[in-house]
Order: C-alpha cells, then sequence, then structure tokens
C-alpha cells in the first residue's frame, strides 16, 4: 500500500470548472420551464415588488428527474438520539422539497415537488416574455418615433443659397481653382515637369500679367446648405387609470397592479424614456403617487368620465402627444354611473385619439357577472383601431389579456410600409 | 489558533497514519489524495467522485444545488470524498483545518479497506473502474458531437435511461441465468415431481412449457431487456443504455453498504486518531468534529450515527459480553475485531442491521417510525412504547436499494401486440403515481410500444398504461 498526494495548485483549479456546461444546458432547460410558466409566474406577487436591484425570485418547478419510486404514505425510520419522542406525537410538515437521496448513487428516492427559486432580473423575464409574444426583432423596432423640430442642422455645401449662408473661404477656393484651369498654358517644359504648386502657378501667372483681373463668377460662390433637423424621439409615457371606487378590493387592485406593471415593463423595453403618471379616480380624479395609487382604498361612487379627463389634461399640460408615445390603460370593475357613460364614451374616444394605445381592463370576479353593469358593452360602440376592452377574472388571465392588448397597438401607416 | 501546514505534512501524518491502519489490520489500495477547492470539490460531488464522467444537465442540476446550498450556509461539504477503484482515489479541500485532514486520510483509508475486502463490491472491478468512466464519457461525448445525432437526441434518451437506471437486478453476486440456463429450468420445471406412489396416483398431466414466451423468467434489468429487445433501436442508443446501466450497477454496493461502510470507517477513524498521539490542540478539535459527525439528524437516520453505533456493540458483544448475552447466545468465539473484520467482508446494510440493530440498540439510538398523515409527520411507532421490530423492518426497507420498487419485466409481447407488461412486486408500499406515470412515459419512449405496469394501490389491484395517447388506467 502506497500513498500519493496531488498538491493544490491554483491554475489547475480555474481551469476544472468541468460541470460549466452541464450547468448551461441546465440553465437552459430552466428557461424554457420559465418561459412555459410565463403566464402563472408573471401573475406572482413576488415579481411586481421590485426591489432597487431589480432581481426577483421567480418561484419554478424544478426539472424534474422522474423514476419509480415509492409514495409518502409509505413509513420512515429516524433516530431521535434522546429518545423523547411519543407515539402519535408530530414532528413537523410534510414538506415533499425534493430530497436528494442519500449515498453517492444517482438520484434521489424519494419523491418530492421539485420546486426551487430562481433569480431572474426583470430584464431578462421581460426577454422570455417577448420571446413569449413571438414578435420577431424587426417588429419589436417598428415603435411610432416622434419627429421632433429640433431647428436647422448643416449639411455639406450648394452652389445656390441666400447670402448669409455664403462660405467665403470655399468661394475663394473654387475661384482659384476655376483660374488655374482657365488661365494661359504653360511652356511644353512646365507640362513635362509635372503638376506645379499652385503658389507657384500663383507667381507665374502674376509675373503674365498682374493687371489681369480674375473677377468673382456666379459659379465660384458656395453656401453652407441647412436641412431641417428633426430627430426621432422615443418618450413613452403610461398613463395609468384606475377606478379606486369601494367596489374595487384588494384582490381587484391586485390583478389591476399585475396590468399595470406588465404594461410598463413592455413599454419601458422598448423606449428610451419611460414615465409613468397615476390617475385615480372614484367619482372625481387625482393624480397620485404609485404607492398611494395601489394601498389606499377609498370609498363611494364611480365617474370613469373624470378620471379619463383627468389623463387628457395630464396629457395636454405634460406629454404633448406630437413628443410622446402615450399608452394609458385603465383598471375598473366596470361599473360606473350610467349617466356618465356617454361622458365616459367621449372621453375615451379623445384618448384614443392622443394614445398609441388605450387599453380598458374590467376585473370581475364570477359572482359579479349577472346583473351587474358593464362598461364594455357601453365601449362597444367607441371606433378606434387602438382601443381594447378586455376582461381579467383570475391571474392567469393578466398575461393573455395584455398579449390581446398590446397587439392592438397603432402603428403609423408609413412605418408599418417601412418596417 | 489554526495551524499552517504544508503538503510535505500532510505526508508526514500520512505516513504514521499508514502504519497504523497496517497495525490494526487493515488492508487498503493503494491510495491518491488530490488536495482541491471547494468549487472543485462541488465539482466532483455533481459526478459522484468521477474523474471523468459524460455530460448530462442533471450534473449541472445537481452542482447548482450543492453549491446554493454550501454558498447559503445551509450546507458544508463533505470533509472527504473516496472513490471506490484501484488505487483509490479521494478529495481534500485545501480550505480544511490539519485536524480534519488528519481525520478525512483515516477515514478514507477505512473506507479503502471496506473497498477492497467487502463482498458487494467484488464485482466492481476496481482497476478499471475510472479509465471506464472515462471511455463512456468519450463515447457519449462522440454521439453528441456526432453530426448525425447530436445532443438533442442523446439528452433525452440519457433522460429516460436515467429514470430507469435502478430497475437492474441489485445483487451482482446472484448470478443471471442466461437463456439456455432459463430454459433447461423452463423445461425441467415442467416435468411432473417424482412420486413415490405413482403407481397408485393418477398420472399428472404434463403440460409443455411455454418456450416461446420472452421473457422466460420476469427480468429485473429493464435497461438491458429493452436494448436486447427492441429491434428500433440504433447502436448508439444501445451503447447509452448499456453506459447507463453499468453505471448504476458500480454504484449499487456503495448504496447497499452506506450504513456499514460509514460507520466502519468512523470507527477507525476514532481508533487511528485516537492511537495517534496527537498534539493537544489537533485532539480537541478532533473530540468536536468527531462528535460533530456522529449527531443524530432531525427526522433522518444519519448513517454515521447508526453505523458507528452498531459496530462498537458488535465490538463490546464479543469482547465484553453481558451475563444476560452470554446465557443467551453462548460465550463468544472470536475476539470483537475478528468478528468485525469477518462482518465487513460478507455483510451488506440489510443483513448487518437486521442481525446487529437490537433491542437495546433501538433504544439507544432513538429510533422511531413516522409516517406523513394529513400533510404532517406523526410518530406510529417508537421503541419504549412499540414494537422494535417494526421498526427495524421498516428501517431495512429504507436502506440501500430496498428503498427502490422492484419492477419486472413479464412479457414483451403482451396481448400479442407488441406491448411491454412490467409487474411491480407490491410489498405494501404504493408506487408514487405521478412519479409511476412519467417514468413509464420513459419506458414508452424507449419501447416504442405501448406499456403496461401491474402494480397495486392500497390492496387494489391496478394496471397503468402508457402508449401513444399517453397515461391511463385501465380497467
Amino acid at each position: 500500500m502506497s500513498a500519493v498526494f496531488r498538491p493544490y495548485s491554483a491554475s489547475d483549479a480555474l481551469r476544472s470548472d468541468r460541470s460549466a456546461g452541464d450547468r448551461l444546458r441546465h440553465r437552459e432547460k430552466i428557461r424554457d420551464a420559465l418561459k412555459e410558466n410565463i403566464a402563472e409566474i408573471v401573475a406572482e406577487e413576488s415579481i411586481l415588488t421590485r426591489g432597487s436591484d431589480r432581481i426577483v425570485k421567480v418561484p419554478i418547478r424544478g426539472i424534474k428527474e422522474y423514476r419509480f419510486v415509492f409514495g409518502e404514505g409509505s413509513p420512515r425510520v429516524a433516530s431521535s438520539g434522546d429518545g423523547e419522542v411519543q407515539k402519535g406525537q408530530v414532528i413537523g410538515q410534510d414538506q415533499q422539497d425534493g430530497q436528494a437521496g442519500n449515498g453517492p448513487g444517482p438520484g434521489g428516492d424519494r419523491p418530492g415537488v421539485d420546486y426551487y427559486e430562481t433569480d431572474v432580473t426583470i430584464d431578462e423575464l421581460v426577454d422570455l416574455l417577448f420571446e413569449d409574444l413571438q414578435l420577431p426583432d424587426m417588429e419589436r423596432k417598428k415603435l411610432r418615433e416622434i419627429e421632433v423640430d429640433h431647428g436647422t442642422k448643416r449639411l455639406g455645401y450648394r452652389r445656390s443659397g441666400i447670402r448669409v449662408h455664403l462660405d467665403k473661404k470655399r468661394t475663394l477656393k473654387s475661384k482659384i481653382r476655376r483660374k488655374v484651369a482657365t488661365g494661359p498654358r504653360d511652356t511644353a517644359g512646365g507640362i513635362a515637369a509635372g503638376p506645379v504648386p499652385t503658389h507657384l502657378k500663383g507667381q507665374s501667372s502674376a509675373s503674365v500679367g498682374d493687371d489681369q483681373r480674375f473677377p468673382f463668377h456666379k459659379e465660384d460662390l458656395r453656401y453652407r446648405r441647412r436641412v431641417p433637423d428633426v430627430r426621432p424621439e422615443s418618450n413613452a409615457v403610461v398613463v395609468c387609470i384606475m377606478d379606486t371606487s369601494g367596489s374595487m378590493d384588494v384582490m381587484k387592485k391586485y390583478l389591476a397592479r399585475s396590468f399595470f406593471f406588465l404594461l410598463y415593463q413592455f413599454v419601458r423595453s422598448r423606449y428610451q424614456t419611460t414615465e409613468l403618471v397615476f390617475v385615480a379616480h372614484h367619482t372625481q380624479a387625482r393624480e397620485v403617487d404609485e404607492e398611494e395609487f395601489f394601498s389606499k382604498g377609498e370609498s363611494g361612487g364611480t365617474m370613469i368620465s373624470s378620471g379619463y379627463r383627468k389623463a387628457l389634461e395630464i396629457i395636454q399640460d405634460r406629454y404633448h402627444p406630437s413628443l410622446w408615445n402615450i399608452y394609458a390603460f385603465h383598471c375598473s370593475d366596470g361599473e360606473n354611473f350610467s349617466s356618465d357613460n356617454t361622458e365616459a364614451c367621449n372621453a375615451a374616444q379623445e384618448l384614443c385619439d392622443v394614445c398609441n394605445l388605450f387599453g380598458y381592463g374590467e376585473i370581475k370576479s364570477e359572482a359579479e357577472y349577472f346583473g351587474a353593469t358593464s362598461m364594455r358593452k357601453v365601449f362597444e360602440r367607441l371606433d378606434a383601431e387602438n382601443f381594447h376592452a378586455v376582461v381579467i377574472d383570475d391571474r392567469e388571465d393578466v398575461w393573455p389579456s395584455l398579449k390581446a392588448v398590446l397587439s392592438k397597438e397603432r402603428v403609423d401607416p408609413e412605418q408599418e410600409g417601412a418596417g | 489558533m489554526e495551524r499552517m501546514y504544508q503538503t510535505s505534512d500532510l505526508e508526514a501524518w500520512d505516513e504514521k497514519i499508514r502504519e497504523k491502519v497496517e497495525a490494526f489490520g487493515l488492508t487498503c489500495y493503494d491510495q491518491e489524495f488530490e488536495i482541491c477547492d471547494h468549487t472543485q470539490m462541488l465539482g466532483a460531488m455533481a459526478y459522484h467522485g468521477m474523474p471523468a464522467h459524460y455530460p448530462h444537465w442533471s450534473y449541472g442540476k445537481s452542482f447548482e444545488r450543492q453549491s446554493t446550498l454550501y454558498n447559503h450556509g445551509a450546507a458544508g461539504l463533505p470533509y472527504e470524498m473516496v472513490i471506490n477503484a484501484s488505487p483509490s482515489l479521494a478529495y481534500l479541500m485545501s480550505q480544511n483545518s490539519l485536524c480534519l485532514q488528519i481525520l478525512t486520510i483515516a477515514h478514507v483509508y477505512a473506507h479503502n479497506d471496506f473497498f477492497r475486502n467487502n463482498a458487494t463490491f467484488k464485482y466492481t472491478k476496481a482497476g478499471s473502474v475510472i479509465p471506464s468512466f472515462k471511455a463512456r464519457a468519450d463515447r457519449v461525448r462522440a454521439y453528441m458531437e456526432d453530426p448525425s445525432i447530436g445532443i438533442n437526441r442523446v439528452e433525452p434518451l440519457l433522460d429516460a435511461a436515467h429514470a430507469l437506471s435502478m430497475q437492474c437486478s441489485r445483487n451482482p453476486a446472484i448470478r443471471k441465468l442466461s437463456q439456455e440456463e432459463q430454459r433447461a429450468r423452463a423445461v425441467a420445471g415442467a416435468e411432473p415431481p417424482v412420486d413415490e406412489y405413482r403407481k397408485i396416483h393418477k398420472r399428472p398431466e404434463y403440460v409443455e412449457p411455454d418456450l416461446s414466451r420472452v421473457p422466460l423468467e420476469p427480468d429485473e434489468d429493464i435497461l438491458l431487456f429493452i436494448r436486447d429487445h427492441q429491434p428500433r433501436l440504433s447502436d448508439w442508443e444501445r451503447d447509452l443504455l448499456t453506459i447507463v446501466h453499468e453505471e448504476s450497477q458500480y454504484f449499487i454496493p456503495q448504496m447497499e453498504t452506506k450504513i456499514m461502510n460509514e460507520g466502519w470507517a468512523t470507527y477507525w477513524h476514532r481508533e487511528i486518531m485516537n492511537s495517534l498521539d496527537l498534539p493537544q490542540d489537533i485532539y480537541l478539535e478532533f473530540l468536536v468534529r468527531h462528535n460533530q459527525v456522529v449527531q443524530p439528524i432531525a427526522g433522518d437516520i444519519n448513517p454515521y450515527h447508526v453505523g458507528l453505533k452498531v459496530w462498537d456493540d458488535i465490538k463490546r458483544r464479543y469482547d465484553e459480553p453481558t451475563d444476560e448475552e452470554i446465557a443467551r447466545h453462548g460465550k463468544p468465539a472470536m475476539t470483537g475485531h475478528e468478528m468485525m473484520f469477518a462482518l465487513r467482508e460478507t455483510d451488506r446494510d440489510s443483513s448487518f442491521l437486521r442481525r446487529f440493530l437490537t433491542e437495546d440498540l433501538c433504544g439507544e439510538l432513538g429510533l422511531f417510525e413516522f409516517q406523513s398523515q394529513d400533510g404532517s409527520l406523526v410518530v406510529t411507532e417508537t421503541t419504549d412504547e412499540g414494537d422494535w421490530k417494526t421498526i427495524r423492518e421498516t428501517l431495512l426497507r429504507s436502506v440501500g436499494t430496498a428503498s427502490l420498487p422492484v419492477i419486472k419485466v413479464e412479457d414483451a409481447d403482451y396481448d400479442q401486440n407488441g406491448t411491454l407488461l412490467l409487474t411491480h412486486a407490491h410489498d405494501g408500499r404504493n408506487l408514487h403515481p405521478g412519479y409511476a406515470e412519467h417514468s413509464l412515459a420513459h419506458v414508452y419512449q424507449l419501447w416504442g410500444r405501448p406499456v403496461v405496469l401491474r402494480t397495486a394501490h392500497d390492496g387494489d389491484e391496478q394496471t397503468w398504461c402508457y402508449d401513444d395517447e399517453g397515461f391511463r388506467e385501465a380497467d
């Protein structure tokens, strides 16, 4: 019997990340699993509370390795060491987490829900969402860019123009060029000697005749060219309008929140700057901050038009449609004072005119279906391409609804042609 | 204060330990120690310690899981990792203290001795373990890189094969009969037994044995059976099935002797450490570490703890038997160590515990049986108030391969349409239906024809089918 010691070598250790390939493959599998369950995942509470580091923990059902195993009911044995266990005593909860089997043999011997959390950044998640939307990249660029006039900028030179744009230096240069070109030919020797430097040429021509005037000609004049400076801007604002009346309970707000969050993420990924505006309304509307928007409950009736008017007002003041891409979304439980319906409809029409997209989400629980008023019916009259109304019953509906809404986004006709 | 040490210090200690190992009568393969950092250790763990192993995503998963647990402090790393090969290969973590390294080296030699001498390991071909793992890895990589095969075909096949890898013969010492032997046995079995009173008895009718049946006798090696009887598999697919089968055959002895083996190594590292005349600081640290290793784990069996207790008890019974024991079993014919060395050659966990886990030991270990009832784990049997034999039987059914259901191939042409009939030998424990469903899907994937599994659920006969329409329960 002999023994060999192989000492530790740091450089070997660096090269020895042998599981890298298998880890990558596993990650890919997780990604696929994420993609499959994306609708469930985005409805999870955890991703809505975005932390500063923007990393969220997403519970996924692990990629399980199945084999024939015994069910949970089978008795097991454990040692307590001190013997202080009595018959019938409850020693814990059946967690059913996928416990790896003892021993070096492959695989576990006990079933379990292989549930674990994985860290995903919001951006990764949004990427996955896009993959789920199945928008090819080409199409994703088809956002409505707004052209903003920044005055004019210089772009090259031209032969005609107004006096103030005259470029004296270039004009003089072109005159000299013309003079050299049209001047008297030198002797044959001069040509043979090759091109003569300009300053010598000038001397020689001066020696030929100083009194020979060579005036500026119209052809010599060079003007700076100025073109209008139009830059595409991509600013977007998401206007979140929510009914905060008494009938909106916690669950409904939560669904609304999921919806707004996703909409915001979607818009944010496509524009350089994205802003958020929160409008809360019952019979009156006001602009609030995010926290208040989602947390505060109020009571009272509902006048949807008040919310729309407020949104229109804010848009008019701060987010002019010629400079901003506007996405407005309204979540409500569909109850409205019937006297307000016409007004709400008109306001909605106006919103459609200024927005890229105006969505209306009606959050209902099944019990309320019958006999409840529905704004969706009212909005059916609305005549706008970029309006979309959806019904959200449950968390699983959030993502499909958003998908449906986003498919309606208005695309400028010429850009559509270009795309 | 922590002592600094060099590889040369370890070699010096190793020298002393080996003297003790030989003095105690342990006989080992040559030993190699590889000093590694924790990332390498995690890497080695993911691949069962093998220096070369074929790639599969499950090992990446296992690595991620281990490293997450480790980085969050939820689990430490094992002090030692030793593989059954000749020469044996063990990893030592460079961050460990000198005391831990000495402890680990002593522990490793005892494992090495166990690998070399235990009957269960007789068929693992220790001399060629590392080269054959390497050869398998090369083959799998070659299939993955082959443009006509590729990882996208290799991976699902490995997934399916892994699902069935433990459905194989569990005891390599029981020789599998060849086709001819099975046939001869079937023919012999059909002959009526010799009857001394055949003159007065009615002549028994001779029943022709059905020799066309495949398999003649139920076959436990599902992967090999599919490899040999599924005509549509290509060569590389057959090879992958062989690879997975061979690998699980290699690991089965370790599963089968987990408690014995860890107990044996813990017993000997304690003996060696106690005899080494260690400096005081190292000795004190050793006592702390040793006690950590043999702590009972809440709600589970710690093989170091249980194994050590049983070995200690065997030694006590043979060296200093109580009067009661002498009265019951007579005076022991061997010394404690002689008995221990004999057992380490012949036994495996199931036989070891059945023979030597006594009622007193059960009480001392505080063994109890528990069961999941409506989401809670409820104690159903304790040594003090209940039947300790029930507890022992339950324990025996959870060690090694006894924790896995026995499923055999019954008929490859069930219903005369190429359906594969599997039977589960129900022993009171139900199959996990969800897992069974997915596992059947894997059998179907490999067999390519419908698969039927006969099992029972709480006493009711059940037949589960998997075919192109998916899983269903047949009536």
